[in-house]
């Protein structure tokens, strides 16, 4: 019983944030022409998983206390890459798709070395990585261009037998396989550690350097993850700044929307995907009930505001005044 | 007695730290046996800190060696420590907040299944530790920031038996504890001792170095005075080691007859606040010291922040000067008539910016004071900040150096110089001497009694008997929420303040008193 009021306490933020995203998407099928069905879906599909992964990849530093403003350029940079080696035979593409792949946990990993050892503040040390990894997109790609294997894009872009979206499948294989071992891996128990308490961690004896290492690798690699999808959706690469600035602000929000602690120590990478989806569908409702697209920045930040006054509803209930600070 | 083994488990010899200018420990010996049980000994500052912290791997030593079970040491980490059987339980408690205290626990080398970790293998070893250290009550799912910090370091302790150490090293590790903790701890740690452990122990409680310790080492700045076994000296000598001087009265004298005429400046009329304070009267007149006594957690600190504004939904009336205030934040108690200042028991998080400089420390609270149209007067503040440093003798290089740099003891001068400089009326005080030597300490008694003379009320919580006995006037002794017992004047003994803080009816003391001593 107890076991059970304490889950509940931990994963709060991420059933939080599941009922508002169940809450909103009713809402937005209720009041689709078709209502619910499997093109709808794979629609949906294909515009949330990009954000949901880019937001995966943002939850890693951030639960260390630490942030990523890399992301999104990391993102750029992987759809630039796969844009020009994900193609060919089957043997071809899945070289390239490696190449993609470690490209990102490259980034993510220069990243850490430069946190680590330079032991400089994460937010300045990835807008200055970001900028390079940018650059590095903008030499590859001036212009877009480039393209992809069709037949892994169409299949991954569309639906699986019985209807399902075949990036919901991606995104489960992603979460299966990043999150839930990291989750349960002695590396991110310390990483929790570490944006708990930094000095009790490493009073405890927790390899500290290691961890964010890992942390800030595994983020990247997420961010390429996500850049290599956007190439399935879009059939080419383009080195736009302004998708890698909304794709990194978006990330945060949706972290934000999910619960996760800026602060660290708490949160989990499950609930900033159901924040990348509801920040997804707030877009779709508009459309759907006829407001102008141009109403969406705003009821973004609304939305946004709200996620952080509800985390914010506990400071209600304290007698205390000093417990506002902690 | 135990019969303390031939081979030292650790063997410290010709170690010397310098940071800075500061020679933090000069060519020190320092031996610890198996079986035993030994207490380091000295001011703040003496050293102390820096040796165990060498013993952990947070310092490496300028020179000399460390031998343990027979081999030399190098640490570059406390993993290195840790991983050669060195536990250490410190003053800053080394919990994540955020996580359970089953993660906590195991956080070190949590038991693994397949490479991940195996939550319920970690439930079983939280549960064990956490038996072993006499906390069976602490429930291993809940998360750390959830506890009292009584019962965070009852946690402490059970992490640190987790790893099954060799040599294992308490530093203050019981000053948050309550009574009842501290000695369930001292069984354990008895248990440790006949099972072969080596511990190590720093405490500024005489009370409780005489009852564990077989040998005490004296340590003096940053030199070891001396070495003896248990009983071979009297706390006076002691002391006197520790200092390097005769120690004169440790506190002031009270004055006989003072305040019965004059009317109180404090008056609080029934009041409550959630489960934690329940209708609480007291009326404290000017240069009284009223003390808040009993065991640690049974409402004496939401008391003071409830007469500082802190907390919210108080009910009942708080009258000062005989009018009733509402007091909605500390800063309306800072303004609240005569003034109200509160010394808060963590300085580091609750008195102090620690990264800013003393002078800037010193006159936040009274920048109104010094300064004209929102304009800092510069010449104002030195004049300040030279008066408070002169008053309270605090030990610095320069007022323009970071607070952080000064040790404990004078950090502590500083929380209350800055409060003094609001000139309060009432002077509310959080535990202040926990933690700090006994030099400051009488300082601060002096200084408490000075106050009281030049017209002060005081209210003073101490966890430590002896200082409620020296300083105070009179004595409110607290049992869940509730004063059980008003004791004054004379009345004032140990063995009232300890049967009272147990709520142990005062017939059944009087008549235990009335018994011969068996």
């Amino acid at each position: 019983m107890n076991r059970l009021r304490y889950g509940l306490l931990e994963h709060r933020g991420t059933l939080l944030a599941g009922a508002v995203f169940v809450v909103l998407f009713s809402v937005y099928i209720a009041n689709y022409q078709t209502g619910l069905n499997a093109a709808v879906a794979t629609t949906v599909a294909n515009k949330g998983v990009l954000l949901a992964i880019v937001a995966m990849a943002q939850t890693l530093p951030v639960l260390t206390a630490g942030l990523d403003l890399s992301v999104g350029m990391v993102f750029v940079l992987a759809n630039c890459i796969a844009s020009a080696v994900v193609v060919g035979s089957p043997l071809e593409t899945a070289f390239g798709i490696v190449v993609v792949l470690a490209a990102g946990l490259a980034c993510g990993l220069l990243n850490g070395l430069v946190i680590v050892y330079g032991r400089l503040q994460p937010i300045i040390t990835t807008l200055a990585t970001g900028a390079i990894y940018y650059g590095l997109a903008l030499w590859l790609r001036p212009v877009p261009g480039g393209d992809i294997n069709s037949d892994l894009a169409d299949a991954l872009t569309g639906q699986l037998p019985g209807g399902i979206p075949s990036m919901l499948a991606v995104l489960l294989a992603v979460v299966l396989l990043v999150w839930v071992p990291f989750r349960n891996s002695v590396t991110g128990r310390a990483a929790l550690a570490v944006g708990s308490s930094e000095q009790a961690s490493y009073m405890s004896g927790i390899p500290i350097e290691r961890v964010k290492l890992v942390t800030y690798a595994l983020s990247g690699l997420l961010a390429a993850i996500a850049g290599l999808l956007l190439t399935f959706v879009t059939y080419s690469g383009e080195a736009s700044s302004s998708i890698g600035g909304t794709y990194t602000l978006n990330s945060i929000a949706a972290v934000v929307i999910g619960g996760t602690s800026l602060m660290g120590g708490y949160g989990s990478a499950i609930g900033s995907i159901f924040g990348a989806f509801v920040l997804r569908t707030i877009g779709d409702l508009l459309f759907v009930l006829d407001l102008d697209p141009l109403w969406q920045p705003l009821f973004q930040g609304m939305i946004l505001l709200v996620a952080v006054s509800l985390s914010a509803l506990r400071l209600l209930k304290i007698r205390n005044r000093l417990d506002l600070f902690s | 007695m135990q019969a303390v083994s031939s081979a030292p488990m650790l063997e410290m010899t010709g170690v010397s730290k310098r940071f800075g200018g500061v020679q933090a420990l000069s060519n020190v010996d320092f031996a610890c046996g198996t079986r035993e049980i030994h207490a380091l000994l000295g001011e703040n500052g003496a050293g102390k800190s820096t040796l165990i912290k060498i013993m952990a791997g947070v310092f490496r030593p300028d020179s000399g060696c460390m031998v343990l079970g027979g081999e030399e040491m190098k640490f570059a980490t406390p993993r290195d420590a840790t991983a050669a059987g060195i536990a250490c339980i410190f003053q800053e408690l080394s919990l994540m907040p955020h996580l359970s205290v089953a993660d906590n626990i195991a956080i070190t080398d949590p038991p693994r299944r397949f490479g991940f970790i195996d939550g319920r293998a970690q439930r079983r070893i939280a549960e064990e530790a956490l038996a072993r250290a006499g906390a069976e009550d602490i429930n291993p799912y809940a998360p750390v920031s959830s506890l009292p910090l009584s019962r965070r370091q009852m946690v402490e302790i059970a992490k640190a038996l987790a790893r099954n150490p060799r040599l294992l090293i308490l530093d203050e590790a019981t000053s948050a504890l309550t009574a009842a903790d501290v000695a369930r701890v001292f069984q354990v740690l008895k248990r440790l001792r006949s099972e072969g452990l080596a511990i190590i122990y720093i405490s500024h409680r005489m009370s409780e170095i005489a009852e564990l310790a077989d040998h005490c080492s004296v340590f003096r700045n940053g030199r070891h005075v001396a070495t003896f076994a248990k009983g071979e000296k009297t706390d006076m000598q002691v002391v006197e080691m520790m200092i390097g001087r005769e120690l004169s009265h440790a506190f002031p004298p009270k004055p006989k007859h003072g305040t019965n005429g004059a009317k109180p400046v404090l008056e609080t009329r029934a009041l409550s606040w959630e489960e934690r304070l329940r209708d609480i009267s007291i009326a404290v007149k000017p240069g009284e010291i009223f003390g808040l006594g009993g065991l640690d957690g049974q409402g004496q600190m939401e008391m003071l922040l409830a007469l500082f504004g802190a907390l919210r939904s108080v009910s009942g009336e708080i009258l000062v000067e005989g009018r009733p205030v509402m007091l909605s934040s500390p800063e309306s108690a800072k303004r609240c008539g005569i003034g109200i200042a509160l010394i808060p028991e963590d300085r580091k998080t609750d008195g102090l910016m620690l990264p800013m400089s003393v002078r800037d420390n010193l006159t936040f609270a009274a920048l109104d004071d010094i300064s004209a149209a929102g304009v800092i007067s510069s010449r104002a503040e030195s004049t300040a900040v030279a008066d408070m440093v002169r008053l309270l003798g605090i030990r610095m290089s320069d007022a323009s150096s970071a607070v952080a740099t000064l040790s404990g003891g004078n950090q502590q001068k500083v929380v209350i110089a800055k409060w003094l400089l609001t000139k309060p009326g009432i002077v509310l005080l959080n535990d202040p001497t926990r933690g700090i030597d006994v030099g400051t300490k009488q300082e601060m008694y002096q200084l408490l009694r000075r106050l009281a003379d030049e017209g002060s009320a005081i209210i003073f919580y101490s966890t430590d008997y002896n200082e409620l006995i020296g300083c105070c006037d009179r004595v409110a002794v607290f049992y869940d929420g509730r004063i059980v017992r008003l004791l004054a004047g004379d009345e004032i003994t140990e063995r009232a303040l300890v049967s009272s803080a147990l709520n142990i009816p005062a017939a059944d003391v009087a008549a235990a008193e009335a018994r011969p001593p068996v």
